[in-house]
This record gives C-alpha cells, structure tokens and sequence, in this order.
C-alpha cells in the first residue's frame, strides 16, 4: 500500500535505528505529544530499537485524556435534559466522570449517539428539529476546525438547535507550560496532524522561549525514528531548532483555511487540563457572534463537585513524571475494559497504550 | 448506582465474558456450560450422565450451539442477516468438530417490516443451508410493535454429529509445544465491510463480508486425514482476540508473524482511515486451525483446494515454553503482545 509500506520498510527502519545508535552519546529525554504516536511507538515496538538512554515520555496530546472530568460531568448533566440529543466521538462514552459516565447515561436512557464528524451532529439537528443537539467538542487543532465548520455552516443555514459543549484545546500554550512547569525535556516530537493545521511556524517560540528542540512527525515507524534521529543530532550538537520530519504533510505555514475558521467562530480562553490544571490562552470557547451555538449558555444544570478517582495517576502520567505502570490503580483495577482514569479510556491514552503494548 | 447493561457488554471481548461468566454461567453451571466453547459437546446417549459429560456416553455425541444476530445494516456487500445468521451457526458447530445437521430459526420482526424483504432474506438463508449442507426444521416467528425492535432480528440454533476422534477439538486439549496455525484467507473483510457500508465510504475494488458455511472446508480437512487440534472462527474480537482464548485455554504461548498474516490492501487501507487494528476485526467465515506440525502442508494443500481456503497460510505456531499469552513478531522486527478486545474499536478522533 503506497504511502503506508515505505515507511514500514524494514531495512529503512533498521538502517535508521543503527544511525540512532552509532550518533547517540548524551542521555536525552524526548516527548511525544500526540497520542496516535504513543500508539505508533507501543504498535510497532519502537522502543526496542533504540538506545536505553534515549527516554520517551507520552505527552498530552490524548484528547480525551486532558479533558477534566468536570466536562464529563457537565455532558452527562446535559444527557438528562428534556429532549436532548448527546452527540460525541465515541472514546468520550466510556470515561468515568464524578457520579457517571455517558455510557452509563446512555443505558439509563440518555440519547447519546456516537458520530464520526462534528457534520454529523450538524446532520442530526436537521433531522430533529424538535430537539436540542449538543456536539461534544474536544481535540485539539485537529478537531476544532471541523467543529468550527460545523458551526459555521449552522450559522449561514438558520439551523439553530445544535450547541457545541466546546472542550477545545491548542497544543502551544500545554507544550510550554509543560516545559516552564519543570517537566525536564531535550525535544519534543511534535504532532504530525496539529502541524499539519497550525504550520511548523508555531514552535519557533516553543523552541527559542523553552530550549527544547521540536520535530514534527508522521506516524509510521520510519517517520517517527527520523524525527528522534533529527533530535538526537540537535542534542549532540548542543543546538535547539525547529525541523519537519513530516514533510509529505507538514508546511511551515499550515492550513489558512482551516486556520481562518478556527479564528473565526472561537476565541481563545483559559482552559484546565486533566492532570496539568489550568493554562492560560490554551482553550477555544465560541466568540461572541456564535455564541448561541455555546451549551454552556444555553442550557442550566447543576453540576457535582468533580472529584477524582481516589489514587489515580493521569496527572503525573500526563506530565511524564510517572509511567503507567507507578500509578497503585494500573492494570487493577484500572484497565481498558473497566477504566478508572482517562489515560486508560481512549485508545491513544498512555496508559491504554502501555497496557495494551507494554504489558509482559 | 445499580449497574445496567451497556452497550460493550455485548462486544464479544473481555466484558462479554466477565457478563457472561457472572450472571449466567454462575447460575446455569454445569460441564458443558463451563467448558465455554463455541458449541457445546454432550453426549446423547440412554447411558449418558444428565450432565451431559461426554466421557460417559457409549455412542452419540452431538454439539449444540444458538446464535442471536442482530446487524446493521440488514443487508451488506456479501450478505445479510439471513445470510449470518445461518453461517453463524453453522460455524460455531463445525469448528466444535461437528458436522452440522439441523437447524431451528426464530424471527423477531418489528411491525411494518416488508414482507418482500424478508422473503429476500429467508431466501439468502436457503440458499447458504444449501451451501452448508445443514437442514432448518423448526422455526417460530414474533411480530413485535412498531419501535421494539430494529427491523429484524433472528435467532438460529443448530446441532451436530461430532465424529470419533473429535470431540477433544471444541477444547482444544491435544494442542501441543510445535504446534502450527493457520488461517484459511484474509482476516478482517467482515468488520471492514460493515464500517465502511456504515460510514457510506466505498472502496476501490469494493470490499465484501466473507460471510460463508466453513463446515465444506473443514470436511475438506478431515477428506484428507487431518483432525486438527482446535479450530474456531474468529468472530467478534477478531484473529487477536481468538489467539488470546486459545493461549488461555490452554496456558500455551501462541507466536504469530505480522508479515504472514494475510490481510487485502483494501482493509489495511480502511484501517488506516479508521484507526482500527485489522486483527481486531470480525470475520464471519474466517478461521484459525491449528494442526500437528508434521500435518501442516497435507492442511494447507487440502485448504486451499477449497474456494474458501484459497489464500490459506501458515501464520505462526505454538511454542515450547513461555507464559500463557499471543505474542506477534511486528514486520519491522519488534515483538508485540496481543490482548483480547477492549471495548469495540473506535474510529480515531484525529
């Protein structure tokens, strides 16, 4: 299959970890942000083909896995609404909130419908008219220009029984607070999808602000040693620059449209992630002209106090400061089939990943 | 809050089981039962004990086995619920080591349901009964109100004569260090197909359920003087999920080669779109077959002379020692540990 096989190609891959090998001398802790990498590393056994000193640490780049609980919370309070429609990407039904979870709400009756695409839930509101049709919206760069588009589209059609609960994110302000939170990194391998949005442009100030180096991957295994490799050379050369490893997807400027309509129907606000608390500027609420769109105002709840479950991890896990395996919850009586944390929910979550990967 | 049923309970992987084992095999228990093999094998016998116990019995040994199915959407690029619903059945008796014989189907049809759609899909049914050589002799029918139920739903239920020397398949208890593995095609067409009928997205060249009777092909297998050591159709759960089952049944180490494993571009590509994991994937008349070493080749020679075995490979073995798990060598040489399905897969956010 062209474009996939290439890069899978076995003596490509072999050739490019003994490259790792024989130009590695410093100890240097790397930071995959994107979730589908932390898959890609645990599918394809990348680990086993490096170097012991070379450290990789799962980042926050799990959508589902950042969201705060309070927002699971917030959407089930919602599912229990009059003549509301729940619809959400299907990773989100399954993670615990405080007292439930959306799967839970479903069986108790909620209508909650999983979809693939925010156009969906634009689809649903049309065929319902008579009903409210709340979209979950969470991602990153990624997700929130399709939401984006979604509502715009709403906008220009008159449709106006669909909300968006937005849990939107932006990668840039999380990599830097990560970085001056004292998390200690060499580099980050940055997310090949966000860039392919935002444009490599973006880390130039994660990079002369933070001192670490950002590579942007692709998600096959000959991509993602590529980019380690790139960062091994700028670590032994003492330098931090931003390079792409990625370049069949990846420009330094991104996508202008995609980019236009994330500015357009969101506005930049401060945003709590799970595990790392609130960060400035690094949240999408909707802006003023859509704001009729926004559930948060739309619909009055009383919410419960989000409480975490007793002696989970996510937290330090999503910060790298612990692996999975540290946190007294894994793998009992947390695992993929009965979750406790969110890491372990999504299928791109760090613990999810180390389970289903990891686990000897 | 009191626990309900959730969708995943019904996924065919872990949960499934742990629903399984606590509400009904707890309360229903007996030999057969607990075995929990596809179909289960008991003896019919004046003789045999009233559990059933097969090592008691002086002659006839039977596997029974039902099937409820319930698809969306109804009708899909290489079958449909008729379709399914017989070769579903049919499946879990042959790979017990039985030669189906009869079969019951019971209907629940939602009130307004075309009668011309139903005709069609009892059709389908003759015609794969046809193919798998298997006769339906009994049936019941319920017509349920308008929103009870999601068009149709059927019910099949089938039994079986297992031959002298196959009874011990079903539990795979001769399966042994040195052991090989081998699939009859590629794995995934089912559960690609249905994603993507659902998802509206075609493919080019158009994907299709493998939906088919595998009791043809297995008979091909004993034609040829092989009884193989266990075999199972690798159904909800997918080729990962049946390899988990089996290295737990029988606390063995199951190693299997990614490159081996046959898979068509077409649904490597939906995977790539979706994010799924092809060994995750349902099929409806694939199937895993492990047989003496000194075996293989008389298997895969007798395989692929049937229309269902034609791309039949070797894809691993058993190995000598090594805790109970499946293990898979990755194409570009990482070893991967394989667990049962968690959750239905889901498509990717991103």
């Amino acid at each position: 299959m062209i474009f996939v096989d290439e890069y899978r190609d076995r003596e490509l891959v072999h050739s490019l970890s003994r490259q790792i090998h024989a130009e590695s001398r410093r100890a240097i802790a790397l930071m995959e942000v994107c979730g589908s990498h932390t898959m890609a590393i645990g599918r394809f056994g990348i680990r086993s083909l490096l170097p012991d000193h070379i450290r990789l640490i799962s980042g926050p780049g799990c959508p589902v896995c950042v969201t705060e609980i309070g927002y699971i919370d917030h959407a089930c309070a919602i599912a229990a609404e009059p003549d509301v429609i729940i619809t959400t990407f299907g990773d989100l039904i399954r993670v615990p909130g405080s007292l439930s979870s959306l799967e839970r709400e479903r069986a108790r009756g909620a209508d909650i419908r999983v979809v693939q695409s925010s156009l969906d839930a634009l689809h649903i509101a049309r065929d319902n008219p008579d009903r409210k049709v709340v979209f979950l919206g969470i991602g990153f760069e990624t997700t929130a220009p399709t939401t984006a588009a979604a509502i715009a589209q709403a906008a220009r059609d008159g449709v106006s029984n669909i909300f968006v609960l937005s849990a939107h994110k932006v990668m840039k302000p999380a990599m830097m607070a990560l970085v001056t939170g004292g998390v200690s990194l060499d580099g980050y391998i940055c997310p090949g999808h966000v860039s392919i949005v935002t444009g490599a442009a973006m880390y130039k100030e994660i990079v002369a602000e933070c001192g670490v180096g950002c590579v942007i991957s692709g998600f096959e295994p000959a991509d993602i040693l590529l980019a380690i490799l790139m960062l091994v050379r700028q670590a032994e050369r003492g330098e931090h620059a931003v390079e792409i490893a990625y370049k069949r997807a990846v420009t330094w400027d991104g996508s202008r449209p995609a980019q236009r309509l994330m500015d357009d129907v969101f506005v930049p606000r401060d945003a709590v992630w799970r595990g790392l608390g609130t960060i400035p500027a690094s949240g999408l609420g909707l802006a003023t002209e859509y704001n009729r769109f926004d559930a948060e105002g739309a619909f009055t709840v009383d919410l419960p106090v989000a409480k975490e479950p007793a002696g989970c991890r996510c937290g330090e896990v999503l910060k790298g400061r612990c692996e999975p395996a540290d946190c007294p919850l894994f793998g009992a009586p947390c695992t993929p089939e009965n979750p406790v944390g969110a890491c372990m929910v999504s299928s791109e979550g760090t613990c999810a990943a180390h389970y289903r990967y990891h686990n000897e | 809050m009191s626990e309900r049923v959730v969708l995943d309970h019904g996924s065919g992987g872990r949960r499934s089981r742990d629903l399984v084992r606590s509400v009904f095999r707890s309360r229903l228990s007996n030999a057969a039962l607990d075995a929990e093999t596809d179909a289960a094998v008991v003896a019919l016998a004046l003789d045999a004990s009233p559990a059933g116990d097969v090592s008691n019995a002086a002659d006839v040994r039977i596997a029974m086995t039902t099937d409820a199915h319930v698809v969306k959407p109804l009708r899909f690029p290489g079958g449909d619920i008729g379709r399914l619903a017989v070769c579903g059945t049919v499946n879990d008796l042959a790979v017990s080591g039985a030669e189906p014989r009869y079969l019951t189907a019971s209907f629940i049809i939602e009130e307004g349901f075309p009668i011309a759609d139903l005709e069609s899909i009892v059709d389908s049914m003759a015609d794969a009964a046809t193919e798998a050589g298997i006769r339906v002799v009994a049936g019941d029918t319920k017509v349920v109100g308008r929103g009870e139920c999601d068009g149709l739903f059927i019910t099949t239920s089938g039994v079986g004569i297992v031959g002298p020397g196959r009874e011990g398949i079903a539990g795979a208890s001769r399966v042994a260090a040195g052991d090989v593995i081998l699939v009859n095609g590629p794995i995934g067409d089912h559960g690609a197909t249905i994603a993507c009928v659902r998802n509206g997205i075609d493919t080019d060249p158009p994907l299709a359920s493998d939906c088919a009777p595998l009791s043809g092909l297995i008979q091909q297998l004993y034609n040829s003087g092989i009884t193989p050591h266990f075999m199972r159709d690798a159904t909800r759960g997918g080729l990962a999920t049946v390899l988990c089952e089996l290295a737990d049944m029988r606390s063995i180490q199951i190693q299997i080669r990614e490159e081996s494993i046959p898979v068509r571009d077409t649904v490597r590509g939906v995977c790539e779109i979706y994010g799924f994991d092809p060994l995750y994937l349902a099929n409806e008349g694939t199937m895993i077959c492990v047989v003496d070493q000194a075996d293989a080749s008389v298997a895969i020679q007798a395989m692929q002379a049937h229309p269902l075995g034609q791309s039949a490979v070797i894809v691993g073995e058993v190995l000598e020692s090594g805790s109970a798990r499946a293990v898979m060598r990755t194409a570009i040489g990482g070893r991967r540990v394989l667990r049962m399905l968690a959750g239905e897969q889901l498509p990717r956010i991103c």
